[in-house]
């Protein structure tokens, strides 16, 4: 591989505290060698690859921490080869995979086959999670140590949450001996049953059953009095509503350690967009309010809320082609995740800064991996954007073996033009 | 003579009937209009009409329904449609059809008309962007029933003249109930002024927005009110604890004579059936023909159908 300068880029780190308009030089192993203003001012050696960015942005590979990929047993919806090639048109180039596949990961067989899967049929960095409880039935725990070894990233029931707080507490306090991330999706079954959106006017005027904020704050809530007694690495996957972000306010008050996320689709749309039952639009933890979608902007502008992910979930279309109870919930957004995000930056919600951060560093502390940075040594995992050139969401273009957008014929603002592994070109737009 | 061609050409009617939400005022006029005209009809020694010769109406019922289903069988009978009735409830549901597969073989039988009633809200509004025919949404999950309303209203009509500036009390089970949330949204439209009254536990949330007023006391809710509407207690949707008894309902919800006096005078009752005696309404009660409606509402019922029919059959 030869040596590549990218000259004229505007780079942005967060990881260093970065946002200069510079260059950087990947050396031939594929590894950051230099960063910074004056990289690429001088003389650029002839045998090296010059890649003029034209002003455009330039930031680490984006890492999202909430992927459903479908292999093993939903091949139908979505493969390592799809999902690689829709990550990389969007700039994302580390995933943490989702269990809840068919079978299940929870088990050390599962976990090899999901690792040889992920690396040799995908060519971004897989991270796999495996189940916290054993068929994801909220009993029994995985075995946190042995699938660790085997090269689990971290543990959560992905759709599911551990009901019983005695097993929860016991799950902490195991996890913290063996130092492993525990990701929790909060949602309390009794109050969430046999429901699908928001409670609200939107639930009474569709007819639908409502899910009450309550179901989630009342997991948070717990979870976090737990944490108090046993202090582990714990992940709340997704909030959704406002007073769940008040809840995580007052314990990081109290300096408990934990870290949260948000779906990017419960940054960009709320419940009024499901509109005449749009099945697209139904996820889980639901759309929620406008006044809960800001509070979670907030949130992130706070540091109350570390993460966004695209809770990328590939439905075919007949798990959605049905009445709105009984349709299947996710919607994909891997590739449209970045746009989405500067959708943030451009309304005035978010700096760009804030943004890149929840999608590179943040992630790469709490996965405690090596990855979301543009630090010399690192891995050249590249992201490079265009902040303003704008796009319309046409599903059929989308690489993603399902079709299933939230923000379906959506105009964006900002798009992926290359994107890099380990120095090598993997996507480019044309 | 093109001017009056395009005049012909102006829809008076949109193409589904899905519920009382994507209805306009004139629409809404417009089908009662019309149904008013079929009350004598129906009381008639002769009731039958050609309007729909040669139109197939098909009943898609894939929930329970008695009266419903009866009155609409009766009223495309009347008009002369070849009507057929389905129910879904146990065959094809469980060997895996989809609704949509239902509708696309149902589709292929080039039916006018569709009738559908489903467990799941806005199963009518998908099944009406699969066929090429008229839906008429016959009750769908908590979220509507139109028909219902409309001839809620053409019953209040019938016997108070207009609903513009009429009180309205709806009571009981507002929660499980899409006759209720019909019937908000119709009596609003037509210059109502609906109250709703209801245990805490069967209120929707947010249900005020729906522009009503909420009550947990009869008293308070029934003061000053000219139609006093009883909802039935849906005891197949109580998933979960709602009410301590039945008792306990009675006592503080269930109509009786004493607390009818808290309405006007001349108040009039209604209940869509089917009734709960001695649960949500005293039987006595149940049966006065100075005070109940309930016969009318059936009777006035395949009017309204007849009219839904005649309007969106194309």
């Amino acid at each position: 591989m030869k040596e590549k300068y990218f000259i004229n880029a505007r780079i942005i780190d967060p990881s260093q505290n970065l946002d200069v308009n510079g260059g950087l030089i990947v050396n031939e192993k594929g590894k950051i060698k230099a960063i910074g203003k004056n990289v690429g001012k001088g003389n650029i050696p002839s045998k090296a690859d010059k890649i003029d960015l034209k002003g455009k942005v330039l930031i680490p590979g984006i890492i999202d921490m909430k992927v459903f990929i479908g292999e093993p047993g939903f091949e139908y919806k979505e493969n390592f080869r799809s999902l690689s090639e829709s990550a990389l048109s969007g700039g994302v180039t580390s995933v943490v995979s989702m269990p809840n596949t068919s079978p299940v990961i929870d088990n050390v067989s599962m976990v090899d086959f999901i690792v040889r899967r992920g690396r040799d049929k995908s060519n971004i960095n897989i991270f796999p999670s495996a189940t916290l409880t054993r068929n994801m039935d909220g009993k029994l725990m995985t075995e946190f140590g042995l699938l660790s070894k085997r090269g689990i990233i971290g543990f959560t029931d992905a759709i599911k949450t551990v009901q019983n707080s005695e097993i929860m507490s016991r799950i902490m306090n195991y996890a913290s001996e063996l130092d492993v991330l525990v990701m929790q999706h909060p949602e309390d079954y009794e109050l969430s049953k046999n429901r699908c959106i928001n409670e609200g006017e939107i639930s009474t005027r569709l007819g639908l059953q409502g899910i009450p904020y309550i179901a989630e704050k009342i997991i948070v809530e717990r979870d976090l009095s737990l944490l108090e007694e046993y202090p582990c690495r714990y992940h709340i996957s997704q909030l959704s509503s406002a007073k769940s972000v008040e809840v995580i306010k007052k314990y990081k008050n109290n300096n408990l350690k934990f870290s949260s996320g948000v779906s990017i689709n419960n940054l960009s749309l709320n419940e009024n967009d499901i509109g005449d039952f749009k099945t697209f639009l139904k996820i889980s933890p639901p759309l929620r309010k406008e006044e809960d979608r800001k509070a979670l902007i907030q949130g992130i502008k706070n540091d109350l809320i570390d993460v966004i992910v695209s809770d990328h979930k590939p439905e075919d279309e007949e798990s959605k082609r049905l009445p709105f109870a009984q349709a299947a919930e996710g919607s994909i957004g891997i590739e449209t995740l970045l746009s989405l995000c500067l959708e943030l930056y451009h309304n005035n919600s978010l700096p760009l800064k804030k943004i890149i951060e929840t999608i590179t560093y943040n992630p790469a502390k709490i996965l405690k991996i090596d990855k979301g940075t543009l630090k010399v040594g690192k891995d050249a995992d590249l992201c490079i954007f265009d902040l303003d050139q704008p796009w319309k969401v046409d599903v059929s273009k989308l690489k993603s073996k399902s079709k299933n957008a939230a923000t379906e014929n959506r105009n964006l603002q900002g798009k992926v033009l290359m994107t890099y592994l380990k120095g090598e070109q993997a996507f480019s737009l044309q | 003579m093109a001017v009056i061609k395009k005049f012909s050409a102006v829809k008076k009617i949109q193409k589904h009937l899905l519920g009382i939400q994507n209805l306009s005022i004139k629409e809404a006029n417009l089908i009662l209009d019309e149904a008013k005209n079929f009350i004598s009809l129906n009381r008639s020694a002769s009731k039958k009409l050609d309007l729909l010769r040669g139109k197939t109406q098909i009943n898609l019922f894939f929930e329970p329904s008695t009266r419903t289903q009866s009155s609409f069988d009766l009223a495309g009978k009347r008009l002369g449609a070849d009507v057929m009735t389905m129910n879904v409830t146990n065959s094809s549901l469980k060997k895996g059809e989809t609704i949509l597969d239902t509708a696309m073989s149902l589709n292929a039988m080039h039916p006018d008309i569709i009738v559908i009633r489903h467990q799941d809200s806005g199963a009518p509004n998908l099944l009406s962007q699969k066929v090429n025919c008229a839906v008429i949404n016959a009750g769908d999950g908590l979220r509507e029933h139109p028909t219902q309303a409309l001839l809620d209203a053409l019953t209040i009509i019938n016997r108070k003249g207009k609903i513009e500036g009429l009180k309205i009390a709806i009571c009981g089970d507002i929660l499980h109930s899409r006759v209720a949330r019909s019937n908000i949204y119709l009596l609003n439209m037509l210059g109502g002024e609906v109250n709703v009254i209801a245990p805490k536990t069967l209120m929707p949330n947010s249900i005020e927005k729906l522009g009503v007023k909420t009550y947990t006391n009869m008293k308070e809710g029934l003061k000053s009110c000219d139609i006093v509407m009883m909802l039935r207690l849906q005891n197949e949707r109580m998933k979960g604890s709602f009410l301590p008894s039945k008792r306990e309902y009675y006592e503080y919800f269930g109509l009786t004579p004493e607390k009818l006096k808290f309405a006007k005078k001349d108040a009039l009752l209604m209940h869509p059936g089917p009734t709960n005696r001695g649960v949500e309404i005293d039987t006595k009660l149940a049966d006065d023909i100075n005070v109940s409606l309930i016969k009318e509402q059936v009777e006035l019922g395949v009017a309204v159908r007849m009219a839904c029919l005649k309007l969106y059959c194309k």
